[in-house]
């Protein structure tokens, strides 16, 4: 070894770029009840837009608070940025949140909400200032910069929270549910602003969501959790069309989940007939197909030659604009969800009692996990 | 011909001087008038016998500015600025001390807080002569209290603390503690956690986490306590009466004088007068500078 490197005091993990962080087994367990977070490993990379997504109780938030420090884990450890966390304070992490209800001070203007971080940090007023208005700026929430926090609606607030967190340039920005309280059309927008403001800052991004729609979104990966646990992690499309069990493929969006019994060469029995699945089947129990990758005929047009073509009938149809949403009874009084575009011309679309035939295609069908 | 409408408005003027008449009574004919009339007294002379007589006169006030048969002098303002001094500081040390109990009894179980509370108001519910009594057995010339302070040089041998300044200062504090404790406990009971939060997640801690994210959330409680301590510490009589002596005298021992030992009600009267103009210019400036201080919502009363 070199000698100058010999000098060099021993990283505690090799070299982490800034803004990723790595929990290992991190725990948290509230007095006298099951765990609120048990056991998370994951690894989220520098500038990154991560999304936590679950059902509300299922630890995501106190997992945010943990990384925000405003909750140390029983158990595990937590490195930002390759530095262990354990002994620093919230107010010395280089961590800033978007809370839920935005905590923006009702005693500060929106200017003094979003300079608290640098006032506290000690920057001087010109910096300050010169900072606070290019975040404005950016954020298009100038003109209101000596507004009272009670004085602006829920999409400026949120804004400015956002402002408040973004200018003190943090390692990481975690964002609690930040959209939940705004009417849908915001929410889009904020969304979209959202992300580009990531991808132009280059941040590290943690959303906490139970919205699977923001989530798809949103991010480059989701983590999804349930009673404390990480469920399945990776990236938006692989969540989303290779569910690893029933939780990540039922919170995800519609499915199609049956129990399956393999009767070799790739086909296995289901409450609905034999289905030809194209993976090896191993020991796999459950088969899951989203309702949009469903093949709808008119029955006489049927593919019959082709596996996995089953005649039925619609009982309901569920217009929905872009699309329509059919519950299709199958031979045996199974029921399958299938989703159509409405690409073509309404004609198109069947009526509850039509028979139709549906085709279950052999790459689409997915073995998850119960 | 009477409207539904009609009907329907005289019922509720019936139904408004039904609720408010009894009260609205008792306050003209017990507090308003009295009032008035004491008022009135402090534009007439006095007689021998310290009664209000004919003719007119602005005399009391004279002798409220410090005017006498014997020329001017400063007593009076003395015992004024006295009294607003002593008001003041009760003030403050009442601030200072309501801060940690308070947040001491917000942070323990949700059960036991409601007792922890009927425990700082329990000792206001006896008699405030009694209770200014026992402060004059803890800090008279015999008691232990008292000996440290002698050891320590700050009280000469033979005296008590009390009578004296500090005696006042310390029994005004204590007899008005809860009236700061109880509206500063009602506004940190609304406290929004999450802006403490917030305050530590944009790099704010101890002090200064305190001044910027909970201070400002109790400015209500804490006017109002301010209001519900210095104004009556201001005219306090029992506790300048039995712990203060000659040398602590208060506004509010000044006035009950006028009326009881040498009596001299005009004057009385005009003592009456000013001071409850001060009380109310004082109040009203408050009031400005509480609002001024903005967002965080004004003294409630």
């Amino acid at each position: 070894m070199p000698d100058s490197m010999a000098a060099a005091p021993k990283p505690v993990t090799p070299a982490a770029p800034r803004g990723a962080i790595s929990l290992n087994g991190i725990t948290r367990i509230f007095a006298g009840t099951i765990p609120a977070v048990d056991h998370i490993d994951l690894e989220i990379r520098a500038g990154e837009f991560f999304t936590l997504l679950g059902p509300s109780g299922c630890g995501k938030t106190t997992l945010l608070r943990m990384i925000a420090g405003f909750e140390a884990p029983d158990e595990g450890r937590l490195l930002i940025s390759g530095k262990e966390m354990q002994d620093v304070p919230a107010h010395q992490r280089a961590v800033n949140t978007v809370f839920q209800s935005y905590a923006l001070f009702p005693h500060l203007n929106v200017e003094q909400n979003i300079g608290f971080g640098l006032r506290m940090k000690g920057v001087a007023k010109p910096e300050r200032k010169k900072r606070v208005d290019a975040i404005m700026e950016l954020l298009q929430i100038g003109q209101f910069a000596t507004r009272n926090a009670a004085q602006l609606s829920g999409g400026q607030r949120q804004r400015v929270a956002l402002a408040r967190a973004l200018v003190n340039e943090p390692e990481v920005v975690l964002l609690d549910e930040p959209l939940s309280a705004l009417d849908a059309k915001l929410r889009n927008e904020l969304q979209i602003e959202l992300l580009r403001m990531q991808k132009r800052l280059g941040m590290t991004f943690i959303f906490v969501t139970h919205d699977q729609h923001e989530a798809l979104v949103m991010s480059d990966r989701i983590g999804v959790m349930s009673k404390g646990r990480l469920q399945q992690v990776g990236p938006v499309l692989d969540v989303y069309e290779k569910p690893r069990n029933v939780f990540v493929a039922e919170f995800l969006g519609l499915s199609n989940i049956w129990p399956i019994n393999p009767t070799g060469g790739g086909a296995a029995d289901t409450p609905i007939g034999t289905l030809q699945i194209t993976e090896t089947i191993g020991a796999a129990r459950l088969a899951m197909i989203r309702p949009e990758k469903i093949w709808i005929y008119n029955d006489s047009a049927a593919p019959k030659d082709r596996p996995n073509v089953f005649p039925g009938t619609v009982r309901e149809a569920i217009y929905m604009g872009a699309s329509t949403q059919y519950r299709i009874e199958l031979g045996g009084g199974q029921f399958v969800l299938a989703l159509d575009t409405n690409n073509q011309a309404a004609e198109r679309s069947w009526q509850p009692g039509e028979a139709v035939a549906v085709e279950l295609k052999p790459n689409n069908l997915m073995l998850i996990e119960p | 011909m009477k409207t539904a409408v009609q009907g329907e408005a005289r019922s509720r003027a019936i139904r408004l001087w039904i609720t408010s008449g009894p009260g609205l009574f008792w306050v003209i004919l017990f507090l308003l008038i009295p009032s008035v009339v004491l008022l009135g007294i402090g534009f007439f002379s006095a007689d021998d016998y310290g009664g209000p007589t004919m003719p007119l006169s602005i005399q009391p006030f004279q002798q409220v500015a410090g005017f006498s048969l014997l020329g001017w002098d400063d007593g009076n303002i003395i015992i004024f600025l006295r009294s607003l001094e002593q008001a003041g500081i009760a003030t403050v040390v009442t601030a200072l001390l309501s801060y940690p109990i308070v947040f001491f009894i917000m942070t323990r179980p949700e059960s036991v807080r409601p007792l922890l509370l009927l425990f700082i108001i329990l000792p206001s519910w006896t008699n405030q002569v009694v209770r200014t009594y026992a402060w004059l057995e803890l800090l008279g010339p015999n008691a232990p209290v008292t000996y440290v302070a002698h050891a320590l040089g700050i009280v000469p041998p033979d005296l008590g603390i009390a009578p004296g300044q500090f005696a006042v200062t310390t029994g005004l504090a204590y007899n008005y503690l809860p009236y700061m404790i109880v509206p500063l406990y009602a506004s940190a009971e609304k406290l929004d956690w999450n802006l403490v939060e917030a305050g530590r997640d944009l790099y704010a801690s101890g002090f200064r986490l305190f001044w910027h994210s909970v201070f400002p959330q109790t400015l209500p409680g804490l006017l109002s306590g301010i209001i519900f301590v210095a104004i009556p510490a201001f005219g306090d009589y029992v506790v300048p009466q039995l712990l203060g002596g000659d040398k602590a005298l208060m506004i509010g021992s000044l006035i009950a004088n006028q009326f009881t030992e040498t009596p001299d009600w005009p004057y009385g009267a005009a003592l009456t007068i000013i001071m409850l103009v001060f009380t109310g210019v004082g109040l009203v400036a408050f009031r400005i500078l509480s609002r001024r201080m903005g967002g965080a919502g004004e003294a409630t009363i």
